[in-house]
């Protein structure tokens, strides 16, 4: 099986073609944005961190934006700095540029520029001339094996982890057995279930892997001496009927189907397996898909039971409903209904299908309705306090 | 066949999930396993909200996907609503911590 889409100089597969606008400091947000309303084309992001991060912190951040830098669904970057921020955009752009020679990579720093004005005018000259050259880049065909599946699951309710999540589930089998890889995430959504996942590890270092990072996130959250039960579960979830996080993980873990895990990755390191990984990140929907994007996710199918319309700004993010219910109420943000499975008329299988079927359209082409509405929600897991 | 309006997942489940909104006092006939179980519904449960298969003692296990999912705060009658109110989680018990002396 294959889909339609952009081959990179280093052989990486991309399944869209942005011009991406990255600040690298929130300091740099205002500009970037101005410079993405400039030219028709370019995506662009905002977040609230950049600097006033303790090492390791910074290093995850960077890692967030140099991963954003070098993923295959990005023809070119213009990355913004301010010029005084810790989590300097020289470095991002360079180590972006040493990793992907081949890639446009421009560094727009506001102070050197400056002013507002002319970081604008220079970013936005720098974007002009990237969309122009994107444009000319042509789909061609690629096997399925090259595809990335991020799974995520996000407002979820009781509903999510008896059609969706095990649909989903039946997908990246499907994409596993064809050689692709599939991620699953979501820590806190381990707890619970955790055995049952490290029980498919292909050997003890990956299980006890596994076990460490629910540990480390299970400590993290009795760290502040509170029930989970309200910040996950949330107050959705709950009102969803899903009553504890071990009844939430149980229904997740149906997302990464039923074939051998073979790595854990940290929260937005670069993928570089075939088959069934995980990586660790929070539950926190928007910090989930930023983190998988960052590794090189260039598909993402994430299911939903409350509704939500969140889509990464990089990465195609198919929408499944868990209910027919919420794929008719909020139609606008949904692509597919996998609710026909609560009710019988569908099977886990025939819904699998139609998901893979989507993937493969999605990934050669076809918008998702999170991209039709603009979302680029970018959202950066943080491991330390602001100093 | 009529459908049911509840699942149970695992044939070793002590609750079942509505898949329609059940009234309270309703009978709903469950599939388990080869069996059929016939419930009194004791409580109002929401689409995707949880009733009690069987009775279930405070403390003990309330299982579904075949896992323990927590543990009942009280004493469950089969038929009765099972949610936060009488289901604590054992993960995640930040608020259980002996405090740091």
């Amino acid at each position: 099986m294959e889909f339609m889409g952009y081959r990179r100089a280093d052989g990486t597969a991309g399944t869209r073609n942005h011009v991406l606008i990255l600040p690298t400091v929130a300091c740099a947000n205002h500009v970037s944005r101005a410079i993405a309303r400039q030219v028709e084309g370019p995506v662009w992001v905002e977040h609230q961190h950049g600097c006033s991060q303790l090492a390791p912190d910074a290093a995850q951040t960077a890692r967030v934006f140099v991963g954003h830098g070098i993923h295959p669904n990005v023809f070119g970057i213009v990355v913004v700095g301010l010029g005084c921020e810790g989590v300097r955009a020289q470095d991002v752009a360079a180590e972006i540029k040493r990793l992907c020679p081949y890639k446009p990579v421009h560094c727009v720093i506001i102070q050197d520029a400056g002013g507002s004005f002319s970081a604008i005018a220079e970013g936005a000259r720098a974007a002009n001339q990237m969309v122009k050259d994107a444009s000319l880049c042509v789909r061609q065909p690629i096997s399925i094996a090259e595809l990335v599946l991020g799974t995520a699951c996000g407002g979820s309710d009781a509903s999510s982890g008896l059609s969706a999540n095990p649909a989903l589930g039946e997908a990246s089998d499907m994409l596993v057995d064809a050689g692709g890889t599939a991620v699953l995430s979501e820590t806190p959504e381990l707890i619970g279930a955790e055995h049952l996942v490290a029980a498919r590890a292909v050997n003890k270092e990956v299980a006890k892997r596994c076990y460490d990072m629910v540990r480390r996130c299970e400590e993290s959250a009795n760290a502040l001496g509170v029930d989970m039960r309200g910040s996950n579960p949330s107050p959705g979830n709950i009102e969803g009927g899903l009553t504890t996080i071990e009844e939430k993980s149980l229904g997740c873990i149906y997302k990464g189907g039923t074939r051998p895990l073979v790595g854990v990755f940290e929260y937005a390191e670069k993928i570089n397996a075939k088959g069934l990984v995980y990586m660790d990140t929070p539950g926190n929907d928007v910090e989930q898909l930023t983190g998988m994007a960052a590794g090189g996710c260039n598909i993402i199918v994430f299911t939903t039971g409350r509704g939500t319309p969140t889509g990464s700004p990089i990465v195609p993010t198919i929408k499944v409903a868990a209910n027919s219910e919420l794929f008719h109420k909020m139609a606008e943000n949904m692509d597919l209904n996998a609710g026909a499975i609560v009710t019988g008329e569908e099977t886990v299988k025939q819904v699998g299908q139609r998901i893979l079927a989507e993937m493969i359209e999605v990934a050669s082409g076809r918008l998702t309705k999170a991209e039709i509405l603009g979302q680029n929600d970018f959202g950066i897991n943080r491991i330390g306090p602001s100093m | 066949m009529i459908r049911s309006k509840a699942l149970v997942i695992k044939d070793t489940d002590n609750v079942a999930t509505a898949i329609q909104a059940i009234r309270a006092g309703e009978a709903v006939s469950l599939g388990i396993g080869e069996h059929v179980l016939a419930i009194k519904v004791l409580d109002d449960i929401a689409f995707g909200h949880k009733f009690a298969l069987v009775d279930i003692a405070a403390g003990a296990p309330v299982v579904k996907y075949g896992e323990p999912i927590g543990a009942a705060i009280k004493d469950i009658k089969t038929g009765q609503y099972v949610h936060v109110h009488n289901v604590e989680s054992i993960r995640g018990r930040g608020d259980k911590q002996q405090p740091k002396g």
